[in-house]
This record gives C-alpha cells, sequence and structure tokens, in this order.
C-alpha cells in the first residue's frame, strides 16, 4: 500500500498490484479513519488481448487461449463459446457428448468453488481452510484429469462435442470420491461455517441489497446470495440440464456469509447433478465428425452459460470465413468489477479482504 | 414452436407499435429464432428505445460490445440484454444494435438506463474508441496508461507478425 | 637505520599480507558453504502473482505437493523481507513496470524464477499486443520453469535447480 494523496481528513492510497491478497489488480481507495469513502478500480494487469486474437485464429485454435483467462473453471468459460461456435458452424453435439460436457462443467466448477474457499481461509488467516480444501481439491483435479488428461487446462470441448470418451472405471471413482467430499463438507461446515472467528469477520460484511445486485449487473453466486434465484442452466437450459434435477441454493442475507454458503451447497448440487448424469449417460460417440476446413456461417450467435462465478457471454460475429470476424467474451468477474467499488464505500478497510474474495473476483478472468 | 415463441413474439409487438419497423434489424426476419430477440435503433433514438426495454423487464446489461466494418464505414454496437427478475422473461437474450459512422463515433450513454453498462461502455470506449456521451468516466480501464496506438479491436490495427 | 626499518615493515607487510590471503582463503570456502546453506533452504517468495500459473502455484503450497518440504516457504506479502520472486506467468505492458519496481525494492541477494510459457517467452499469447515476450527482457531471471500452466512438480524441480545454483553461486564479502 501507497498513499497516494492526502487531502484534507481523507487519504487516498493505492491497493496492489503487489498485495498480501490474491490477485492482481489494484484498488484506489480513499479512507477517512479506516472508512473506505471512495473506491477506483484499476484492473488491467493481465490483459492479453483474447478478443483480438481470437481474430486472428480458427475457431478450433481457440480453444487454448480462450479457457486461460480462468484456468480453474476453464470448461466452464470454454462451455458458451462452443455453444455459440455450433450454431454458427451448424453441428450438432451427439447427446452422450453433451453428458460429458455436464460432467466436466460441474467438476470445474466444484475444483473451483474449492479453490475460492481455500484462498478465502487465507484472507481470514485460518490456515486450516486453505489446506484442506486444497489437499481435497486434488482428489477432483484427479477425476477430471482421468477425462481431460491434464491437471487444469483440458481444451476438452470442441465445437461438435468432446475431444474424447470418459475413461472405464470413471463412475465408480467418482461414486467413491463423492462419498468421502459429502462427510467432508459437513465437516466443513463444522469447523469453518460455524467457526466464531469465520462469522464475526463475514457475517453482515459487504451486505448486498436485492435491488442493488439486480442493478448492477452481478450475476451467478453472488446474486443467488441476494436473493434472486437466478441460474441460466434453470432459466434457459443448455446442453442437457432440463433432464436434470437440482437446485438451486438462494439465500436472502447478501452478505459475505451468505456468499460463502451458496457455493459450498452448489457444490453438493454439482454432485448431484454429475450422479444423474453418470446414470442418464447411454453409450454412443462422443463428437461429430467434421472434415475440412471449418467455417462459420454469415451471421451472428450469442450463448450463455453458468460458470462457477456467474453468467459467461460469447458473441460471435462470422463473416463466412474460417475465423471468427468479431469475439466478444462477457465474463462474470468484469460485472462484478462494478459491485466490488459499491460494496466496499462505507465498510472497514480491514474488511476489504474479505468483500473483495468473498466476490470470488478473478483477475484474469477480468481482464482477458 | 409457438408456444415457446409467443412472449418474443408479444416483446417485439409491444415494440413495434412504439417505434415502428424501424426497431427491425436489418436482415433478421422478426423474433423467430426461440429465445432471441434483435432489435435496432439509431443512435438518436436509442435512450428512447432502452427506456421502453428496460420497462418490458430487462433489467441487465450482460454484455456491450462493438463490431468494426470498415468495409461499410460503420461501427456497430451491441447491447445484450437480459432479465434475472422476471420469471417470464429469464430465457431470453434481447440485442440492441445500433450503428455509428466511423468517422464519428459518439453515441449518447445507457448508464442512466442500466447502471451495469458502466464499464462495459468504457471497455468500449478504450477497444475501439467509441465515445459514450454523458459517461461517468470516459478513461481507460484496461490498456496500459502509455498506450499511445489506435484503439486495438479496430480492424486496421494489427498483429504484431500477423 | 631508516632503510632497514622500512624494509622490515616491508616485510612484514608481505607477511601479514601472506597470511591475511592464507586465511581468508581457508576460511573462504567454509563460510560461502555456510552463508550458502542458510539461503539455501529459507527461500522467501514475494506474493505477487501476475497470471494464471498461481493457481499452479498455489496447488504447489497445498498439502499434496507441499514446497514446505524443499525449503521454499510460504508466498509472503512484504517484499522487503523475501529473496525470491517467482513471476507466475503473463507479465503484460501495464505490468511490466511495477515488475521492475518489485524487483529492485527486493533486498540483496534475490532470485528470479521464470514460471509458465507466458514468463519465459509470451507463451500462447505471443502475438498479443499486451504481452511482454519474456521476463528476462526486464529483469535478470535464474531458473526458467515451461509448462503452460507448469506441473506441481516441474515448479519443484524448477525451485531444487535454484537451490542447486544457490549452493554454487559466490558469497560477496
Ligand atoms: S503459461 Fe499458460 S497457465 Fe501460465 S500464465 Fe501463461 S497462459 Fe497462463
Amino acid at each position: 500500500m501507497e498513499v497516494v494523496e492526502r487531502q484534507g481528513d481523507y487519504l487516498t492510497m493505492s491497493v496492489g498490484p503487489q498485495h498480501p491478497g490474491s490477485g492482481h489488480m489494484r484498488l484506489i481507495v480513499t479512507v477517512d479513519g479506516d472508512i473506505i469513502v471512495k473506491v477506483k478500480p484499476d484492473p488491467g494487469y493481465v490483459h492479453r488481448g483474447a478478443e483480438k486474437m481470437c481474430e486472428v485464429r480458427t475457431y478450433i485454435q481457440n480453444i487454448p487461449h480462450l479457457e486461460r483467462p480462468v484456468i480453474i473453471d476453464s470448461c466452464g468459460i470454454l462451455f458458451a463459446y462452443v455453444l455459440a461456435a455450433e450454431e454458427l458452424i451448424g453441428v450438432q453435439p451427439p447427446p452422450r457428448a453433451q453428458y460429458i460436457r455436464i460432467i466436466m462443467a460441474e467438476l470445474n466448477r466444484i475444483i473451483s468453488h474449492m479453490y475460492w474457499l481455500s484462498i478465502y481461509g487465507i484472507f481470514m488467516g485460518h490456515s486450516t481452510m486453505f489446506m484442506w480444501p486444497m489437499g481435497d481439491r486434488e482428489l477432483f483435479i484427479d477425476l477430471a484429469a482421468s477425462i481431460g488428461g491434464t491437471r487444469v487446462t483440458f481444451s476438452y470441448f470442441i465445437p461438435g462435442g468432446v475431444r474424447n470418451d470418459i475413461p472405464p472405471g470413471f463412475k465408480e471413482k467418482a461414486l467413491k470420491t463423492f462419498d468421502y467430499f459429502v462427510k467432508r463438507l459437513k465437516e466443513y461446515e463444522k469447523i469453518y461455517f460455524n467457526n466464531p472467528l469465520v462469522l464475526k469477520r463475514t457475517q453482515g460484511v459487504g451486505v448486498f441489497k436485492r435491488e442493488d445486485a439486480i442493478s448492477l449487473g452481478v450475476t451467478g453466486p453472488n446474486l443467488r446470495a441476494s436473493g434472486v434465484a437466478s441460474d441460466t442452466r434453470k432459466d434457459e437450459p443448455y446442453s442437457m440440464y432440463d433432464t436434470i434435477d437440482f437446485d438451486i441454493p438462494t439465500y436472502r442475507e447478501g452478505d459475505s456469509y451468505s456468499r460463502a454458503w451458496v457455493r459450498l451447497e452448489e457444490m453438493r448440487e454439482s454432485m448431484k447433478i454429475i450422479r444423474q448424469a453418470i446414470d442418464k449417460m447411454e453409450a454412443g460417440p462422443v463428437k461429430q465428425p467434421m472434415r475440412g476446413q471449418i467455417k462459420g456461417k454469415v451471421g451472428e450467435a450469442f450463448a450463455r452459460t453458468e460458470a462457477a462465478r456467474g453468467t459467461m457471454f460469447y458473441h460471435i460475429v462470422s463473416d463466412g470465413g474460417k475465423f471468427p470476424y468479431r469475439v466478444k467474451i462477457s465474463v462474470p468477474s468484469f460485472r462484478n468489477l462494478i459491485a466490488m467499488s459499491h460494496l466496499l464505500e462505507g465498510n472497514r478497510l480491514a474488511d476489504m479482504p474479505v468483500i473483495y474474495w468473498g466476490l470470488d473476483y478473478w483477475p484474469v478472468e477480468a481482464d482477458r | 414452436m409457438s408456444e415457446s415463441n409467443s412472449v418474443e413474439k408479444r416483446i417485439l409487438e409491444s415494440l413495434k407499435s412504439k417505434f415502428g419497423e424501424s426497431i427491425l434489424e436489418d436482415g433478421w426476419e422478426g423474433a423467430l429464432a426461440p429465445k432471441r430477440i434483435k432489435t435496432f435503433a439509431s443512435r438518436e433514438k436509442i435512450v428512447e428505445v432502452a427506456q421502453a426495454i428496460k420497462e418490458l423487464g430487462f433489467d441487465q446489461v450482460i454484455s456491450q460490445g462493438g463490431t468494426d466494418y470498415p468495409k461499410d464505414d460503420i461501427f456497430k454496437v451491441n447491447y445484450h440484454l437480459i432479465a434475472v427478475d422476471n420469471e417470464e422473461l429469464k430465457p431470453i437474450i434481447l440485442s440492441l444494435a445500433t450503428k455509428l459512422p466511423r468517422n464519428d463515433p459518439k453515441m449518447s450513454t445507457l448508464t442512466n438506463v442500466w447502471r451495469s453498462a458502466e464499464f462495459h461502455e468504457q471497455e468500449t470506449f478504450e477497444n475501439f474508441g467509441i465515445f459514450f456521451e454523458g459517461h461517468p468516466r470516459m478513461e481507460r480501464l484496461l490498456l496500459p496508461e502509455d498506450w499511445d496506438d489506435i484503439p486495438p479491436l479496430r480492424k486496421e490495427f494489427t498483429l504484431p507478425g500477423r | 637505520m631508516v632503510s632497514s626499518g622500512s624494509a622490515i615493515s616491508v616485510f612484514a607487510g608481505k607477511v601479514n599480507d601472506l597470511l591475511g590471503t592464507i586465511v581468508e582463503q581457508s576460511v573462504k570456502e567454509p563460510i560461502r558453504y555456510i552463508v550458502n546453506w542458510g539461503r539455501l533452504y529459507a527461500l522467501w517468495p514475494v506474493h505477487l502473482e501476475t497470471a494464471c500459473c498461481s493457481v499452479e502455484f498455489g496447488a504447489a503450497s497445498g498439502p499434496r505437493f507441499d514446497l514446505e518440504r524443499f525449503g521454499m516457504l510460504e508466498a509472503f506479502g512484504s517484499l522487503r523481507q523475501c529473496d525470491l520472486l517467482v513471476v507466475q506467468g503473463t507479465v503484460t505492458r501495464k505490468m511490466a513496470p511495477r515488475l521492475q519496481w518489485v524487483y529492485e525494492q527486493m533486498p540483496e541477494p534475490k532470485w528470479v524464477i521464470a514460471m509458465g510459457a507466458c514468463a519465459i517467452s509470451g507463451g500462447l499469447y505471443i502475438d498479443s499486443y499486451n504481452v511482454i515476450q519474456g521476463i528476462d527482457k526486464i529483469i535478470p531471471t535464474d531458473v526458467f520453469i515451461p509448462g503452460c500452466p507448469p506441473r506441481p512438480e516441474t515448479l519443484i524441480q524448477g525451485i531444487i535447480e535454484l537451490q542447486n545454483k544457490i549452493r554454487r553461486s559466490r558469497v560477496r564479502s
């Protein structure tokens, strides 16, 4: 932190881009005593120009770099791109591929939420809570790696299906992991969610009112913690989500504590979804064969999906060539940015880490 | 099909009755794609149309971006709108487009209609050089402070080595 | 009288120098060893994340890979107390001057690891308009760890390489 300027009773300082928390973004904070008066986010430290790069790569070549913005949720971020690209290319994935996509997307959601939870532990100085989820996360990484081949960056979804079938014995391994993890989640609740330290630091901190959450454009778990049951998986069921029975955990309080609860409950729901998807899957091909140069038809397509951090949106314009003409990526973290400054104002400086990470802001995603 | 399309039709009809045929985007035959509505407004009228769309229940800007068409000498600006708090409209994405001439890329901001458009417009400003009049902070967001090239997402900006 | 005295003092000075060199030579090696040994197993990395490789860095400090076994401590917030800078991924044009500042503020001795393809050469983003193609253009780099992202095992190997380098390094008096 460094002091930028001093004006009367107010002090303006710069937090980041190197700071003890996680992420590489800067907040220019004006404080009065230790109450935050004004926050000006200064993102862009990881702006890599992904949208421009899309214009010089083919639909397939775009896949690896498009999943890099959120590598902990790499299938979640890719899902919307693949759906939009499929609409332009004119292919339909076979049903088995759609179920496999659901499995992968939900596994990634769990992996991402676990990462979030463990870093949340660091932010609160609760180092047990860093170690436990980090350790349990590896189980799910193993599961995902047995399908996708690598630890985090799978490049697994392609237009027309998925790259390969799931390995034999996946079901048993997955069910074993889930049985273990369901028990484990109970322990998390005990040690973490009922912990007086955590309660003190998160309850009633950074309260997001329902109307504000809607008008500021927040999506995903942050919106659901404020009492709006909005989830793209239910609202506009893509892939095979309409055949699967699951709930959307919603809390009314809108504080940092309920934002944590939403994510915990979501992990349970994700496991439920994967169990059903495994059962519903029937044998068959996993990708549509495509020959020759893949070209999109003239026109535009947009698609949205529910990624771990909120609604992922892609708008692809095609001029009929092998490269997309324009790809617009709209990411949930970027939309949370405006909410973050709104939430921080009026709170104490010491609450900043909790609010900041409670929104699950991922700078690489926001900057693209 | 007709059942699921009725909401889209109704929305389009109500917009049409207010603003006439100009609301239809050229080359797009009505609201026949399921769950998608594409509308168009000239830049003089866009705030009015946006207000009407908001009154219908679309409460969030999920994405806003530009596209550069040097051949036709225009920029197209797309607002994509969703409704998170309206059961009936939840499945629908509405796109509101406008066209700006390339030599005068200016339009009035929609942040007064939807606050969530704020950062999106800022991003479009630095990526395309489109100026949004009345926006609270029309300044640089993602690009480095010392950026002195043309806005990167314009088509005449080429990547090094490509 | 005067001349012999000066001859003696010159002689004594030479003996002194020689003795000094002998002593210095004989303790230099042990001292170097001890100093390097001390540095070797207490590497404090700066908590500076520049892009997505930080996920695997986090996983590497988790219980499964446990970097602390190898003498690499937890990432630390205050860079005045750190001696290792792990550049975790892409460095953009906006980040580059900050990275330099962070490097300059760290006390000597300090080492730099470039983690991930992006930090080495720009990686996947080599043709992007906003990415620095390799951090060795802006700060001196000791070890390069390839991968996108590198697996935690690769990171561990890189750290062992760095420790080998430290073990061999000279100690300035
Ligand atoms: S090397 Fe790969 S994982 Fe690492 S920062 Fe670059 S793109 Fe991200």
